[in-house]
């Protein structure tokens, strides 16, 4: 008996990691965004709904193979970043924070309206069943390891970016001193397209990793939208490594209460814990001490 | 190399400069002294294209700086070290420094450069991996001015280099400027230690209340009584 139920918490705490690792991948993209250009993509995971039915059309429509199409949709939805700060954001840049928050807000719902308009109500999948690895007597999907290697593959290509390039120092500077970018030769409007893409080339790479494991629909956002905005206010706005840190956080938390309980006992012990730590920590889990 | 004509400057409504006519000739070290809020830190960043001017004219080697779009004037061989230094804390001094590189003519000689900076401040080196914001005063200050020559600069601005720094790492600043000088460098410095940088400047200008209220050889400026009695207190 114990055996068995220590096998499936090892599951379930392998399966949170794994979960963990995409999650932080969102945070991420969003976290950059907020540390770079100082707004908050509330229709962040609407991208990824976007990047979903992307890869949807490409792989059940058009027939490409899904490992050809996923280049062409993170392209795509880094494209859809690009242009949301251009058509969006930019002309705000000024503007108080709540008109900038209630304009990604109405973003959000013209892409949910769109989806609904154009690819209808109905769920859809890409049909790729991918098999299940068993290890240990642990039942561990391929989907779920792709998705996690894939992650961490593009948070560390990300990290080398921002430590290597030119282009990723001046990311680094430009939320620590915006004023004086100009200084140093930096065009600010160049940079903050730059990291639009970036944060929307993540998102695009979310996409082809959850359509493996999620139904599309215009309102698959909502699955794991409203958790990214947890994990990237609880490791503290900005913060990468509190965001990465948060991250794995919740996917334990969502994890293994699901094992306990059904998964959406373990949504509600996260946005519970999510709750308690914002009365401990409000300054998120690796607050910089000012 | 640099010309302001009947410069006017502001910030919204409130305006700082009114009519400052200046010129920085190739070699030259000139400094602009006058008390706080007179308008040195407005007169830097209308040169280095921080803040437009409402009214006049400023040329760098013949090009017009207001038609330059701001990211581009450092191209032209101006580099700006800002008051209060504004290294970026939270990078390494190498990273502050490759910023100071970022214009694609600098990055092609980052190593070069580096070499260079790292020569003139050994103590650099041996920070490079150190967040800026963990030193001190006066190594902040180097690395500042060191994160303005990454740009092989023609002119370089000096926004109060001396403020907030102990007596004896003031006087190590203003041997650094004469050290720079002697490279070959034009130098435009602003300070509010006038003792000091008239012993380290060709020229110099008073800047009151926005206005030039004089300006002459270091030596005339010395032996200027009002500028004796209001700013070296004898």
């Amino acid at each position: 008996m114990t055996d068995i139920f220590d096998i499936y918490l090892l599951e379930a705490m392998v399966n949170g990691i794994l979960l963990g690792g995409v999650l932080a991948l969102l945070a991420l993209g969003l976290n950059l965004i907020f540390g770079v250009i100082d707004v908050t993509w509330i229709c962040y995971a609407e991208l990824v709904m976007i990047g979903m039915y992307g890869m949807y059309y490409m792989v059940q429509v058009f027939g490409l193979p899904y490992y050809v199409a996923a280049p062409f949709a993170i392209l795509l939805v880094a494209g859809l970043g690009a242009l949301l700060h251009l058509l969006v954001i930019a002309p705000l840049l000024t503007a108080p924070p709540i008109n900038q928050l209630l304009a990604t807000g109405g973003v959000l719902f013209v892409l949910q309206s769109f989806a609904t308009v154009a690819f209808g109500i109905d769920f859809r999948n890409l049909g790729i069943r991918m098999p299940v690895l068993k290890l240990f007597e642990m039942h561990l999907s391929y989907s779920r390891l792709l998705a996690f290697a894939a992650a961490l593959i593009g948070m560390l290509l990300v990290y080398f970016f921002m430590k290597r390039t030119y282009i990723g120092t001046a990311i680094r500077a430009i939320s620590q001193d915006r004023q004086i970018m100009a200084l140093m030769g930096v065009d600010t409007r160049r940079i903050y397209l730059i990291t639009s893409a970036l944060g929307g080339a993540l998102a695009g790479l979310a996409a082809c990793l959850l359509v493996l494991q999620y139904d599309i629909h215009p309102f698959v956002g909502l699955s794991f939208g409203p958790i990214t905005f947890l994990i990237v206010v609880l490791g503290g706005l900005g913060n990468f490594v509190g965001g990465f840190v948060a991250a794995f956080v919740f996917a334990e938390i969502i994890s293994l209460g699901g094992l306990f309980s059904d998964l959406e006992w373990g949504y509600v012990l996260a946005f519970a814990f999510f709750i308690v730590m914002m009365f401990i920590r409000p300054a998120g889990l690796l607050a910089r001490r000012s | 190399m640099l010309e302001l004509k009947s410069v006017d400057a502001g910030y919204g409504t409130f305006q700082a400069l009114f009519g400052v006519s200046l010129d920085v000739k190739a070699g030259e070290a000139v400094g602009v002294i006058g008390p706080n809020g007179a308008g040195k830190t407005t007169l830097m960043r209308v040169i280095s294209g921080l803040i437009r001017p409402t009214a006049g004219s400023i040329s760098m080697e013949g090009t017009d700086i207001l038609k330059t779009p701001e990211h581009r004037i450092v191209s032209l061989g101006i580099a700006h070290v800002p008051e209060n230094r504004r290294l970026f804390p939270r990078l390494t001094v190498e990273d502050n420094l490759k910023m100071g590189a970022f214009m694609p003519e600098a990055r092609a000689r980052f190593a070069e450069r580096l070499e260079f900076v790292f020569d003139l401040f050994p103590r650099m080196k041996e920070r490079r991996h150190q967040m800026a914001g963990t030193m001190s005063g006066g190594e902040q200050q180097m690395c500042a001015i060191g994160r303005a020559l990454m740009s092989d600069p023609k002119l370089l601005l000096l926004d109060e280099p001396s403020a907030g720094l102990a007596p004896v790492v003031v006087q190590q600043v203003f041997e650094l400027v004469k050290r720079i000088r002697s490279g070959g460098l034009t130098v435009l410095i602003v300070e509010q230690n006038v003792q000091q940088v008239l012993k380290v400047v060709d020229r110099a200008y008073l800047l009151e209340a926005g206005s030039i209220r004089a300006s002459g050889s270091s030596q005339e400026m010395l032996a200027n009584d009002s500028i004796r009695q209001a700013y070296l207190g004898v």
